[in-house]
């Protein structure tokens, strides 16, 4: 675990420095596959359903995800790629972090739309998204699929598929990724 | 040297780091997404005013920066300079400090004399100044969007993208910059944008249309122009100006044409690869034929096209930006 012992955010931004791993690789693989199986029982014509990974901490789990469900249901999901940063309402507050690529190719409009993030926090990200989204169709619906739930939400958001729920305080900081889940500190 | 354009000015490209330059393309590469999507705005700059001062005529640049402005939801005062107060008397200062009164976040600013926008960034300390061309000295978004359009369509022809391939294409890319060097602002940011990601720069055109001195230019002159067209991988062309009198510099244009024109003729020296480029606007049969400006070598109107993303990221990053480290958690 040395490797990720220390790392920088995805921003390149602070670093993040590991206390303990919390769950292992394979617990995060259980994880998404119980996520997968409960978005197939939720959705059960997957024709509709379009998977967003949000930038940059979401891609790999969205990019799982879609693997999972065409395993189980033998159908080939749409993915896409949202970056949020130019709709954050924290922009004054946070400077501009390091933009990622947007790639959204279908009409969102008459779409389950399922958005997959690392670590769900205050829920400021998922606001920009709602918002983000808007500007690519009129989902029929959008549900929320995070591998870490943290708690302190600041906004009415709930997730419909959680890998892990986890408490922790507000001065700690998570790190989730296929590799596994971590709680240390940033500086 | 400046290592990030974030919360401060675009004055100029001279003295710009790599990485600072690096940072704006790739920021533009983010917003050529939303310039392709149905609704092309994204809420980045809303509530913040952006005033455009055009004391030259423009267009290209004018309406790429308004439309950029705007699709990052940022409010747009347009000064017609023609109809307000300059044409009284105002002097810049006051012009200046009116608009500022009106409470703005950045001027977007052209103007006939060199230096006017450091002028401008001094007056108004808190306001972010960007530099849309200054007299014969900086048009910093011009050398920005013709090295994102360089990068842009060699990494297409390499099967890769702009965003991966960083500065890397750059190395020892070789560029020509022919014609009116001397009173060309494009030419001298595109020489400092080129310079600072690796490129080799080389310069062509009549005497008189040479700076006088090129101490601490980062270029050589070709002696021999046909064979620097051979050589070349970019070919920037440049308008002759006939506003700042080059008409006066070279016996005609007709002579101009056949020294160092860019001619259908010509245009049989160049590497099959080569781009061919100008930042408009044209004088179709004098520095470039038409037919040449049409073909496909010509990358002319991409440049045009790659205006707006680039200058959205000029606007996001000086006025949203602040300088200190990012985290966004």
């Amino acid at each position: 675990m040395s490797s990720t012992n220390e790392r920088q955010t995805p921003n390149g931004g602070l670093t993040f420095f590991a206390k303990n791993q919390l769950l292992s690789a394979d617990d995060v693989a259980r994880g998404l596959k119980r996520m997968a199986h409960e978005i197939v029982e939720r959705n059960e014509l997957l024709d509709d359903v379009v998977i967003i990974g949000l930038q940059t901490g979401g891609k790999p789990f969205a990019e799982r995800i879609v693997e999972l469900l065409r395993d189980i249901s033998k159908s080939e999901v749409p993915m896409g790629m949202l970056d949020v940063s130019f709709y954050r309402d924290d922009l004054s507050l946070h400077p501009v972090a390091k933009s990622a690529q947007t790639i959204i190719d279908v009409d969102l409009t008459g779409k389950t739309v399922i958005l997959v993030d690392d670590v769900l926090y205050t829920g400021r990200t998922i606001r920009a998204s709602f918002n983000a989204l808007s500007d690519y169709g009129r989902p029929k619906a959008i549900q929320l699929c995070v591998m870490v739930d943290r708690g302190h939400r600041e906004l009415p958001i709930r997730p419909d598929f959680v890998g892990k729920n986890l408490p922790t305080s507000e001065v700690e900081a998570i790190v989730a990724n296929l590799e596994g889940v971590w709680i240390g500190e940033k500086k | 040297m400046i290592t990030s354009i974030r919360g401060g000015n675009l004055l100029s490209l001279n003295n710009v780091s790599k990485e600072a330059i690096l940072e704006v393309l790739d920021t533009a590469e983010s917003f050529v997404e939303v310039n392709k999507r149905t609704i092309k705005k994204v809420p980045a700059l809303k509530g913040r005013v952006v005033a455009s001062l055009f004391f030259e005529e423009s267009t290209r640049t004018r309406l790429s920066f308004e439309t950029a402005a705007k699709r990052l939801s940022a409010d747009v005062l347009s000064l017609a300079v023609a109809s307000s107060s300059v044409k009284k008397g105002e002097s810049l200062r006051d012009t200046i400090s009116t608009i500022d009164a009106l409470g703005i976040d950045a001027v977007v600013m052209r103007h006939q004399s060199s230096g006017a926008a450091l002028q401008v960034s001094r007056y108004v300390p808190h306001v972010h100044v960007l530099n849309a061309g200054d007299g014969q000295h900086q048009h910093p978004t011009q050398g920005l969007l013709d090295t994102f359009t360089v990068r842009q369509v060699l990494a297409e022809q390499r099967g890769t993208t702009g965003l991966e391939s960083g500065a890397e294409l750059f190395q020892g890319l070789r560029v020509l910059i022919v014609g009116d060097i001397r009173h060309s602002r494009v030419a001298r940011s595109d020489i400092a944008a080129y310079a600072a990601l690796g490129a080799e720069v080389r310069i062509a055109g009549p005497g008189t249309l040479l700076p006088s001195s090129l101490e601490g230019w980062p270029v050589t002159v070709v002696d021999d122009f046909d064979e620097a067209l051979a050589w070349a991988d970019v070919v920037g062309l440049l308008r002759l100006q006939k506003e700042r009198g080059t008409g006066s510099f070279v016996p005609g244009l007709g002579e101009f044409t056949q020294s160092f024109g860019l001619t259908l003729e010509r245009q049989k020296l160049l590497k099959p690869s080569a781009l061919i480029m100008h930042p408009g606007p044209m004088n179709r049969g004098v520095e470039i034929d038409s037919r040449v400006a049409d073909s496909s070598q010509a990358i002319i109107e991409r440049q045009v096209t790659n205006g707006v993303p680039v200058r959205m990221a000029a606007l996001y990053l000086t006025i949203a930006g602040t300088s200190e480290g990012s985290d966004n958690d």
